[in-house]
C-alpha cells in the first residue's frame, strides 16, 4: 500500500511541476507568438491593402470591445489620412474564410481587400487570395448602404467563375467586417485620434 | 560503461553511435523534415535540445523516480521540454515552425529520445548524461543537415535556399519526394557501413 502511495505521489509531483513550468513558459512567450501568427498570417495582406501606409499597422494594432469579445484593429495612415484594417469572417465552400478589410475613416470607403485564412479548392477558390483584381472590386466602395453581393444574387461584385460559393463567401467575410466597423466606429475613431 | 570519460560519452554520439545511422532510431523526422537544410537543422537543434534537457533531468531525479512508473515519468519529462520548445519556436521562428508542424510535437515519440532515457540517464551521473545528450543531439543534427543537404542539392538545385547549379540544372524532383528520402537514407547507411567496416 505505501508503494502504491508512493508511485502515485511521485507520478502527481512531476505532472504538477511540468504543468507550472509549461504555464510560465506560456505566459512569457504568448505575446510574442501572438505577434509572429499575426506578422505571418496578417502581414502579407496587411501591407498589401495598406500599401503606402507610414507607419506599422502590426505595431500601432489595438483591440475593441465588442459585447464580450474584444476586435482587433489595425490602423494605417497613408499621406496623413487615417484608416483602419479589421478581419471578418465569411462561410465559403470549405469552411470560414478569414478577410482584412482596410476602411478609410475619412470618406467611409473600402480601401483594400484581402483574404487571409480559406480552406477553398485550390485552383478554383483559393484564387480569391491568389487574383488581386477579385479582390480589388472592392475598392473604393462606401461602406454605407446595401451589404455587398455577387452579381448573381442582383449586387455589384463579378463572382470568380467555378467558385460563387467562395465569391459569396468572401462578399459575407467584408459585409461581417463592415458591420463590425459601423458598429465599433466611435471606439475606433476615438482610438485612432489617440494614436495620430 | 562506468570507467568511459565524459569526452568519451561526447564524442561516441558523433561517430560510433550516430542515432539515425548506427542506432537506426528516430527515422519518421529523419525522412519527413530533411527536404531542405534549414528545416533539418532546425529538426535537430530542436531535439539536441530536448534530449540535453531530458537527459539531465532524469539522471538528476532518477533515484527518486520508482521503477514500475519510469516510462511514465520520462514521457512527462520529455513532453515538458518538446512543448517548451514548441513555444519558443513559435515565438522567435515561426517561418520554422509552420515547416516543421506536426513533426515538433511528435519528437515526443522519437525513440532517440526516450532511448537516451531509459539506457543511459537512468544509469549514470548527471555530467555523463549531458554530454551523452549532447553527442547523441549534434549527432543527430549532422545526420539531419548530411541528408538534407543531399536532398535539397540534388532534388531542388540549392543548398540553404542558394542555388548551387547553373539555371541550366533540371532538379531530380525524386529526392525531395519521400520515396527519395529512404534511398538517400539507404545509401548514406550504406556509406557509413563501408567505412565502419575498416
Amino acid at each position: 500500500m505505501r508503494e502504491m502511495v508512493k508511485l502515485f505521489v511521485v507520478v502527481v509531483l512531476f505532472s504538477m511541476f511540468s504543468g507550472g513550468l509549461l504555464a510560465a513558459v506560456r505566459g512569457g512567450t504568448q505575446e510574442k507568438i501572438e505577434y509572429q501568427q499575426l506578422k505571418f498570417v496578417k502581414g502579407p495582406v496587411l501591407q498589401s491593402v495598406f500599401k503606402e501606409a507610414s507607419n506599422d499597422p502590426l505595431t500601432d494594432r489595438f483591440k475593441v470591445k465588442d459585447g464580450k469579445e474584444e476586435v482587433t484593429c489595425f490602423p494605417g495612415i497613408l499621406n496623413g489620412k487615417k484608416a483602419v484594417a479589421i478581419e471578418g469572417f465569411g462561410k465559403g465552400y470549405g469552411g470560414d474564410i478569414g478577410v482584412i478589410v482596410a476602411i478609410n475613416v475619412e470618406n467611409g470607403q473600402i480601401m483594400g481587400v484581402g483574404v487571409t485564412t480559406h480552406s477553398e479548392t485550390p485552383g478554383l477558390g483559393s484564387r480569391a487570395k491568389e487574383d488581386p483584381s477579385f479582390t480589388a472590386q472592392f475598392n473604393g466602395l462606401p461602406v454605407e448602404g446595401d451589404p455587398f453581393k455577387v452579381k448573381g444574387d442582383g449586387g455589384k461584385i463579378d463572382a470568380l467563375s467555378g467558385a460563387t460559393v467562395t465569391s459569396r463567401g468572401v462578399c459575407g467575410a467584408v459585409n461581417s467586417a463592415v458591420e463590425t466597423y459601423q458598429r465599433l466606429k466611435p471606439s475606433i475613431m476615438e482610438k485612432l485620434k489617440a494614436k495620430a | 560503461m562506468a570507467n568511459k570519460s565524459v569526452f568519451q560519452e561526447f564524442t561516441k554520439g558523433l561517430w560510433a553511435e550516430i542515432p539515425p545511422f548506427r542506432l537506426v532510431l528516430g527515422l519518421c523526422p529523419i525522412l519527413a523534415v530533411t527536404k531542405s537544410v534549414d528545416n533539418g537543422i532546425g529538426m535537430g537543434v530542436a531535439t539536441t535540445f530536448v534530449l540535453v534537457c531530458s537527459n539531465v533531468i532524469i539522471s538528476l531525479l532518477k533515484t527518486v523516480i520508482p521503477k514500475q512508473v519510469r516510462i511514465a515519468c520520462y514521457i512527462v519529462v520529455i513532453a515538458t521540454f518538446v512543448i517548451v520548445v514548441e513555444l519558443m519556436m513559435q515565438a522567435y521562428a515561426y517561418p520554422l515552425f509552420l515547416q516543421l508542424g506536426i513533426f515538433i510535437p511528435l519528437i515526443v515519440v522519437n525513440c532517440i529520445v526516450l532511448g537516451r532515457a531509459e539506457a543511459f540517464a537512468s544509469k549514470n551521473g548527471v555530467v555523463a548524461s549531458l554530454a551523452d545528450g549532447l553527442g547523441i543531439g549534434i549527432g543527430f543534427t549532422l545526420s539531419l543537415t548530411a541528408l538534407s543537404s543531399l536532398r535539397e542539392i540534388l532534388g531542388n538545385g540549392t543548398f540553404y535556399k542558394m542555388p548551387v547549379f547553373g539555371p541550366d540544372f533540371e532538379p531530380f524532383r525524386f529526392m525531395v519526394e519521400a520515396p527519395g528520402a529512404f534511398v538517400c537514407l539507404g545509401l548514406m547507411l550504406c556509406i557509413m557501413n563501408m567505412l565502419g567496416k575498416k
